[in-house]
């Protein structure tokens, strides 16, 4: 089993990240995995991509170009590049907040996360990445709350009053 | 146990843990997280970092270092190892151990910042002056290009020679699980190194050499040693088996696209399989010497318009056709892209 994801949204909304945590939970279960950014001359407002794959068998290339099974995406310009490129019967995560538009395809699942909405109202923005794993934990059966928790655990472990923010933002996006 | 990491800082903590006790560098993208990573780790692990004022002034710090016995590291991208290949070539004159990761964008010139393996003749065939080799390395992934690094050192040290770990800007950028193996680090003589001594002779480290007999002797001398990495350290990977009428040739990130390309032509009813260089130099010419004779074309893949291609026409010695793909420019291939040129090669179109 082959998950190809893709993470998208504009610079500083934390879609690389978001995809190094999803990349962390999978290999925490023991799966192979691999993350790649896009790393072009890009800048803070700019856009930001980033593919992961996750497979029980080794993985040939890193890129994720077409066949996504997986499309998370923060902003509307994310939405034009990659919703093409989604398989039919793929899963399309959203930020609602910024994407308000319907979905221009009847052949993918979707669910939608009001991810910037739900972070401004907690006073911080920041976690409007973590806000988007809610619909992941809604939609997909790739990893549960509590591997999330591990994961974010040991990737907090120095400074935990940021995994208390954290995982109040995915639970806010439930 | 594995942690996810970045090939770039995967390759700078291999080589803290392998011993290397100084780094000398000069920023350039896509390798900076090296020199980043270095700068905040070096010190802590009692080692020295020097971000150089220039390419020239980090390999020649470099020199300095590896006269010392001390394990040694730079790194740098297409346009900053161009600068550094001076140094190189005299790092080979004086048969001194370092490692030089090279992290390759496009090019030529300053050109872009995306993948390339536009370098091959760069790493292989070297831009500094008169008869050397080094060793090159180029592995596919972030665990592989972790072991190679550590396994540079060794080489390095055991055959008196600088060796590079090549990769490309997706490897140095691209994130995968990594597990630290605990490095080898064997004892080899150190009775040629500069610096305080106690009682021995006198060493003097110079790649400037006036009387031709013995400058003759001193190359004849190097190139036996080469004969020897040749012989011993020579690196590749193949599954090409009976019954394969394709065998796709591909190394570092390239191969990884390739194996998909290969899955897709056997879904196809096209058996291929990869030879995968994994050694550059000293080039694997014993993976063309016995293919089965099913194989009806050799299919070479790179992210250049060409040069890998001329070492395995080379290893071929004409026996059979050897097609090339490639792209450029940052441009890389899909899967799909590799396996439709192989259909229309054996298609005959």
């Amino acid at each position: 089993m082959t998950t190809r994801m893709v993470f998208s949204g504009f610079g500083g909304q934390g879609v690389l990240t978001l995809g190094q945590i999803i990349a962390t939970i999978a290999m925490n279960q023991g799966k192979e995995v691999t993350w790649m950014p896009s790393y072009g001359p890009e800048m803070r407002g700019g856009t930001a991509n980033c593919a992961v794959i996750v497979s029980d068998g080794p993985i040939g290339s890193p890129q994720v170009l077409v066949d996504i099974d997986v499309l998370c995406a923060l902003n509307k310009p994310s939405i034009d590049k990659f919703l093409p490129k989604v398989r039919p019967g793929g899963m399309v995560l959203y930020n609602s907040s910024l994407i308000t538009d319907a979905l221009p395809r009847s052949d993918v699942d979707s669910v939608a996360v009001d991810a910037t909405n739900i972070a401004s109202a907690m006073g911080n923005l920041r976690v409007q990445n973590m806000v988007m794993i809610a619909g992941f934990l809604k939609a997909t059966d790739l990893f549960s709350i509590n591997e999330v928790k591990a994961t974010l655990q040991d990737k907090f472990a120095s400074n935990p009053s940021l995994l208390d923010i954290n995982l109040a933002a995915i639970q806010q996006g439930m | 146990m594995k942690v996810l990491m970045k090939g770039n800082e995967a390759v700078s903590e291999a080589a803290i843990r392998a011993g290397c006790k100084a780094f000398f560098g000069y920023p350039i993208t896509p390798q900076n997280e090296i020199p980043e990573y270095m700068s905040q780790k070096m010190e802590a692990s009692g080692g020295c970092f020097v971000q150089a004022e220039s390419e020239v002034a980090a390999i020649n710090m470099i020199y300095g270092a590896a006269t010392t016995g001390t394990r040694v590291m730079t790194s740098s991208s297409s346009p900053g190892i161009a600068l550094k290949q001076e140094g190189i070539s005299f790092m080979c004159a004086a048969d001194l151990p370092c490692l030089i990761v090279s992290v390759s964008r496009s090019g030529p010139g300053l050109a872009g910042i995306l993948p390339s393996q536009g370098d091959y003749f760069q790493a292989t065939r070297g831009g500094g002056n008169g008869d050397y080799f080094i060793p090159v390395y180029a592995p596919n992934g972030v665990q592989e290009a972790t072991d190679f690094v550590q396994k540079a050192f060794d080489v390095a040290e055991k055959y008196r020679t600088p060796v590079m770990v090549l990769v490309d800007g997706m490897l140095g950028q691209m994130m995968e699980p990594v597990e630290f193996k605990k490095p080898v680090i064997n004892e080899y003589d150190k009775s040629w190194v500069v610096g305080a001594r106690s009682g021995r002779e006198r060493n003097v480290i110079n790649s400037l050499n006036l009387l031709p007999e013995s400058l003759e002797q001193t190359n004849i001398t190097r190139f036996r040693k080469y004969d020897e990495i040749i012989a011993n350290e020579t690196l590749f990977e193949s599954t090409v088996a009976d019954g394969d009428e394709v065998a796709v040739v591909a190394y570092g990130t390239p191969a990884r696209i390739a194996v998909n390309s290969i899955e897709e032509l056997r879904a196809d009813g096209i058996k291929a399989g990869l030879i995968r260089p994994i050694t550059l130099w000293p080039f694997p010419e014993a993976a063309f010497a016995k293919l089965p004779a099913s194989v009806k074309h050799i299919v070479v893949v790179e992210l250049s318009q060409g040069q890998m291609v001329q070492d395995v026409k080379l290893a071929v010695g004409g026996r059979l056709p050897v097609h090339f793909y490639g792209r450029c420019g940052g441009m890389v291939f899909e899967s799909s892209e590799i396996a439709g040129q192989v259909k229309k090669i054996v298609r005959g179109e």
